[in-house]
């Protein structure tokens, strides 16, 4: 149970971020043609920003259900290589029983904060820090969806950089003490700048993993890790 | 009205596959020093690529961003924890929202 609320913990920082994200999200499904309750059942059964929103704006055109799944699969295909590096993070006691559970939470931010952990990762823990966020989406959802035009703007739009605030957060400790890691999060960021101003055409997610993918190939060849439990412990310490 | 429904599932089920077939299936440690590299940098990555530029759109107003980004740099780089981080940013972003209107006028 002690996992579990330190799972808790952690989520609390992405479940504000998620609240906020939703809430745009349930404005936009009600603003599409879908029930409130529809938007709220979206966000239940997906957990995941792009691909929803996505989802939501071909259901509206009408689109088949063939380019639907296309449209997932593309914005989606980034949760594989974050399920991959979860899959070599996880703990012994990830049975298969709870390692389909558990994948249901791999979205952008849990994966972070997941992969990031000192320790290996425990069912108890990825299900806290699932439970928040998940809790926080949902809300997040049904309030835009339900009141999103009578509550004031300024509040949400605030929340809305409380998650990138905890990226800083998570990141900015470990690339103080490391060279590499401080190398390989500027190289990032420099790539996911070039996307973002010169490749409009990429979608958010598909851009955010490539220059993710690029930056730690760099780092990789760069600063190859001689043992990668001793470099993680180095650079949290 | 069904439709929507069948979209729904077929949405719900495409992503959960994705996030589930590598993380089930792959049990084997990866022993390629490489791989093993690249996979220790991704996470690190990803957060860097997911923050920035973002961070400067989250707020739908850049003055009240920049706010919040410069209060998020400096507490996390003096190790603060992360939700107190996370709700200073905001709190930044928001007076600024409030006050930077007043003082410009």
């Amino acid at each position: 149970m002690h996992l579990f609320r330190r799972g808790m913990r952690d989520g609390i920082s992405i479940a504000l971020g998620y609240l906020s994200v939703s809430f745009s999200f349930g404005i936009l499904s009600v603003q599409s043609g879908l029930t409130v309750w529809q938007a709220v059942l979206i966000s239940l059964t997906n957990l995941t920003s792009a691909g929803q929103v996505a989802g939501v704006g071909l259901i509206a055109a009408h689109a088949s259900m063939l380019e639907l799944f296309l449209a997932e699969v593309v914005i989606n295909i980034r949760y594989a290589l974050m399920s991959l590096v979860l899959s070599q993070k996880a703990d012994s006691s990830f049975r298969l029983p709870h390692r389909f559970l558990a994948s249901f939470g791999i979205t952008d931010e849990i994966f972070a904060v997941a992969s990031i952990q000192k320790e290996p990762v425990k069912p108890l823990y990825m299900y806290g820090l699932t439970f928040v966020p998940f809790c926080g989406w949902a809300l997040g959802t049904w309030l835009g969806a339900a009141a999103g035009t009578i509550l004031p703007v300024q509040a949400t739009n605030a929340l809305g950089i409380a998650l990138y605030g905890m990226f800083l957060a998570i990141i900015l400790p470990p690339a103080r003490k490391s060279r590499a890691i401080f190398a390989v999060i500027s190289i990032a960021a420099v790539i996911s700048i070039l996307w973002h101003y010169f490749a409009k055409w990429m979608s958010g997610g598909f851009a955010m993993i490539l220059a993710a993918l690029a930056a730690s190939v760099i780092g990789a060849i760069l600063f190859p890790v001689p043992d990668t439990d001793e470099t993680a412990k180095e650079a949290q310490t | 009205m069904s439709r929507i429904f069948i979209a729904i599932a077929v949405m719900a089920l495409t992503t959960y596959i994705i996030r589930m077939v590598p993380f089930a299936f792959v049990r084997k440690k990866i022993k390629n020093r490489f791989i093993q590299s690249v996979l220790y940098y991704i996470p690190y990555a990803v957060l860097s690529a997911m923050t920035i530029p973002s961070i400067f759109y989250a707020t739908q107003d850049l003055p009240s961003a920049i706010a919040g980004t410069v209060v998020a740099v400096v507490l996390a780089y003096f190790g603060c924890p992360l939700i107190v981080v996370a709700l200073s940013a905001s709190a930044a972003a928001y007076l600024a929202m409030l006050l930077l209107p007043l003082i410009l006028q």
